[in-house]
């Protein structure tokens, strides 16, 4: 028997590892993103302080009967005044339904950022030491979600939305959710 | 109420590895305390990509040991608490990830390799002892007299093809 084959092998070994980092390379995936445990499944129950004096807390029932969008934002995070401008567009052009929750951030500092840049938010909630947002499975700020209407989370954005994900996925899932 | 407090420092002295975890987190029950450390020492903090909550300093970090520590005083069992933080984070928050359908790869592949090389090299030592040694090679005549005009010329043999 021949055994001439094994000189190959170091071969196919180098063949193997470019394989695999030339799809690592063109291909889409994001080694840095962690995925959501949460879509497909119910919201986390939510029970937030108003953010607006005068309000009533933003609770589970703020969610339900039509498909929301829900945005953890704070006036400290870049990211969020980005995607700001984007929210403001869903919520008066497309007319969504936007609930914001305000992550550790004084309600001064979230009021005074909701006045300069705009309020999209029909409802808007406190979470001043992080404790909703780790029930919501965030792991920083902005973060959105998309609720439909029985409560079961759609889909889960990590990281400030671009316009493309605002067409391509945001709204056909308030369609579809409704 | 003094022992109780000593028994907690002597807790959180007895983890050295939990860098991250401020006195204000510790709990007042050692057991839980203890607990916690253990459950903190193999969760993966979220922003960090390898790094256990318990040495982490990321503020999701920290409020992730919060929250452990608050199912644990809740009265949750340890797999409670795995499971309240998977349903929310994933496998991913897992720094020991589970054995299932699309890990087995990652569990068996490793010690499969080895188990083919292991028998690839016995199989190849056991045929090695049983076959006898090659003879030592015989001259012909021939050879032999060329040999030995060779030795004989002190030259260099001309390449023979």
């Amino acid at each position: 028997m021949s055994t001439r084959w094994l000189y190959l092998l170091p071969l196919a070994t180098l063949g193997i590892v470019a394989g695999f980092f030339a799809w690592s390379l063109t291909s889409d995936r994001n080694p840095a993103s962690i995925g959501s445990a949460l879509v497909g499944r119910p919201a986390p129950t939510l029970n937030a302080a108003p953010l607006r004096e005068g309000e009533t807390a933003v609770t589970d029932a703020s969610l339900r009967g039509r498909p929301v969008v829900v945005n953890f934002f704070a006036s400290w995070c870049a990211p969020c005044q980005l995607e700001h401008p984007i929210l403001m567009r869903l919520a008066e052009r497309e007319g969504a339904t936007v609930v914001g929750i305000a992550y550790k951030n004084k309600p001064a500092d979230a009021l005074a950022f909701l006045k300069r840049l705009g309020d999209p938010y029909k409802h808007a909630g406190l979470d001043p030491d992080g404790k909703i947002a780790i029930d919501w499975g965030l792991s920083g700020v902005p973060e959105t979600y998309v609720i439909d209407a029985r409560g079961i989370v759609r889909l889960h954005f990590r990281g400030p939305i671009s316009e493309r994900d605002v067409k391509d996925s945001i709204l056909p899932a308030l369609k579809a959710g409704s | 109420m003094r022992r109780r407090a000593l028994l907690a420092a002597a807790a959180a002295l007895a983890a050295p590895a939990a860098l991250a975890t401020e006195p204000s987190e510790i709990l007042t029950d050692p057991a839980l305390e203890v607990r916690a450390r253990a459950i903190g020492r193999t969760l993966r903090c979220v922003v960090c990509q390898n790094q256990a909550i318990d040495d982490s300093t990321a503020e999701v970090a920290r409020d992730m040991r919060r929250a452990v520590r608050e199912r644990l005083v809740a009265g949750d069992s340890d797999p409670a608490v795995y499971a309240f933080m998977v349903a929310r984070y994933g496998d991913y928050v897992l720094l020991k990830p589970p054995f299932k359908a699309g890990t087995w790869a990652l569990w068996l592949g490793a010690p499969a390799v080895l188990a083919v090389a292991a028998v690839a090299l016995f199989v190849a030592a056991r045929r090695r002892a049983r076959s006898p040694a090659p003879a030592a090679p015989v001259l012909s005549d021939a050879e032999r007299q060329r040999v030995a005009s060779l030795l004989a010329s002190g030259r260099d043999p001309a390449p023979e093809r």
